[in-house]
């Protein structure tokens, strides 16, 4: 599973794909702010902060490329969401893409389920690769014809034609949330879904756009005693009655809504006791979880806060079963990262498909992976240096005492602008996507 | 005599915390700078700010308020500043920072 110096397991990373320009001027729509692998890990969502969705779809894997997987090419591309300015609440609405949730899928076409700020658009995607030919009531120009003028009847004829991808808003499912959207999360039940914002979560059934449940909701009844929001939230993969959802105080309530149907008590609370005596100003707000996703077994959870990422036991309330550091370094950093910002970004976390890896980002274009099974753990840097097709990733390390070794990186070097927030993994394979601001990458395993 | 040792072992605790704990010693320095800093660690200031981003202006009262403001020092129009949240210049609809639409496909997409 990991990049190892030799024995074993040998696994290494490869460079596949980049995508995206190679500008140092970024423009601030161009920014990733959500990558999704679907079910079957043949197509890639991306969003962006300027409220478009580019969908790429894996190229079939022939006979004579032997050495790599199929490359993923844009299938495509539309505007999901579009800046928006609420005059009643005095409020700008954002275009950027929240998350982009996939369903699964049940017929020819895609669909997938986007979110910014306030609302969530379902998409059709769909291919059209023939036309009707021989109209009787329109002409080749499409000019409609005197219907009186028309002396024989003909049966329009399906041609080919070149694939057309079609991207049509099937529902919009708008105006429940007061606060911001943070989370989507598609139940198994495959009918349902909930949205969670700051202070709420919503059970929307993909049917219905003019009503949705109210299925959380922590807002106090006077706000000057707000304690915590909610972060993020998750259905359960198995279990449509299971949801979870984290804090900005390192908590997780796992929640039955077969309890209650306002889900306000939870049924597991999921918290890691800390040392009172070690407590800083810094302690809550590094305690934060920016994500949480459930394992594909449905048996574990993982948390990510500022500096860690955490594995729990459904069955084990009081503590994580597996704490891995991402970057530990930082601890020593965080009056700096309070000052410009940086303890606040919001790092995603994923599995792989077999739960027996975890991947996360972190600051400089570097993301880690750790195995859980052999405990070994990596750090590799998504950068346009190092690729060349299949070139194979090296392993990177922060040096964080005086002595800095060669090829290493001292932590006062780090680009902090440079972030990884935002990672995929293929469901199966061992391909994974990673967003480094404006680009995407794309990694796989070397093929021996 | 004993004063000295006295001064020692503090010094030696100040050390000790200092070594045990890079959090704490991030705290000092925070509140070095910023003294002001809200005695609630994290806390409620926070995630209002958190609540409240998007926010442009908070209601007629601001809207005068930013009015009475501009007559007195006559700062040029609301073009410049339209990352300000509040109150410094006068909200009109024709100044709101009318969101250019993204009709530019992706770079991604090329």
């Amino acid at each position: 599973m990991m990049a190892g110096a030799g024995g074993g397991n040998d696994f290494q990373w490869c460079f596949s794909q980049v995508k995206g320009a190679v500008d140092e001027d970024v423009a601030e729509a161009d920014i990733i702010s959500t990558v999704e692998f679907n079910y079957s890990g043949e197509l890639l969502a991306t969003g962006d902060k300027g409220g478009r969705v580019v969908i790429f779809q894996r190229e079939q894997e022939s006979k004579n490329r032997l050495l790599s997987r199929g490359e993923y090419n844009v299938y495509s591309t539309f505007q999901s969401h579009e800046p928006e300015f609420d005059y009643l609440k005095s409020l700008e609405i954002e275009e950027k893409i929240n998350k982009i949730r996939w369903l699964p899928q049940q017929n020819a076409a895609h669909f997938l389920l986007s979110a910014n700020d306030k609302t969530i658009k379902l998409w059709k995607i769909s291919e059209r690769d023939k036309r009707a030919d021989g109209y009787n009531l329109k002409d080749e120009d499409g000019r409609l014809r005197d219907p009186f003028r028309i002396t024989t009847l003909r049966v329009p004829v399906l041609m080919p034609m070149d694939l057309m991808v079609e991207a049509s808003p099937r529902r919009i499912f708008a105006n429940a949330h007061t606060y911001h959207i943070n989370s989507i999360s598609v139940n198994s039940d495959y009918e349902t879904y909930l949205s969670a914002d700051d202070l709420r979560i919503n059970l929307w059934h993909l049917e219905i756009t003019d009503r949705s449940f109210n299925i959380v909701d922590i807002k106090p009844a006077n706000m000057e005693e707000l304690t915590e929001v909610i972060t993020a939230a998750e259905c359960h993969p198995h279990q449509c009655n299971v949801f979870v959802y984290s804090s900005s105080k390192g908590t997780i309530r796992l929640c039955d809504m077969r309890a209650a149907a306002l889900c306000d008590r939870h049924s597991k609370f999921f918290e890691e006791p800390e040392d009172p005596s070690s407590r800083s100003f810094f302690s809550e707000i590094i305690s934060s979880i920016s994500d949480v996703k459930f394992s594909h077994s449905g048996r574990y959870m993982m948390t990510r806060d500022y500096l860690s990422v955490k594995v729990w036991d459904l069955n084990m309330e009081n503590r994580p079963v597996e704490t891995y550091q991402v970057h530990e370094y930082l601890r020593s950093k965080l009056c700096s990262l309070y000052e410009n910002d940086c303890i606040f970004d919001k790092f995603e976390c994923c599995w792989n498909g077999s739960d027996s890896a975890i991947m996360t980002g972190s600051y400089n274009n570097f993301f880690r992976m750790f195995d859980r099974n052999t405990r070994r753990d990596i750090t590799l840097e998504a950068s346009r240096e190092n690729s060349k097709p299949r070139a194979i990733l090296k392993p990177r390390k922060v040096c964080t005492g005086g002595k800095r070794k060669k090829d290493e990186i001292s932590v006062d070097s780090l680009d902090f602008n440079k972030k990884i927030l935002h990672t995929a993994w293929h469901p199966k394979e061992n391909v994974i996507a990673v967003a480094a601001t404006n680009n995407l990458y794309i990694f796989q395993d070397k093929m021996n | 005599m004993s004063g000295e040792v006295e001064a020692s072992t503090v010094e030696q605790q100040e050390m000790q915390d200092t070594v045990v704990s890079p959090e704490k010693t991030e705290e000092a320095k925070l509140k070095a700078r910023y003294p002001h800093l809200g005695a609630k660690p994290g806390g409620s200031d926070l995630l209002r700010k958190r609540l409240q981003k998007g926010q442009k202006y908070f209601d007629s009262g601001d809207y005068n308020m930013a009015k009475a403001k501009m007559k007195n020092k006559q700062l040029p129009a609301a073009a410049a500043e339209k990352t300000e949240i509040t109150g410094d210049h006068i909200p009109t609809p024709q100044d709101l920072p009318q969101r250019k639409q993204s009709l530019v496909a992706s770079k991604l997409a090329v």
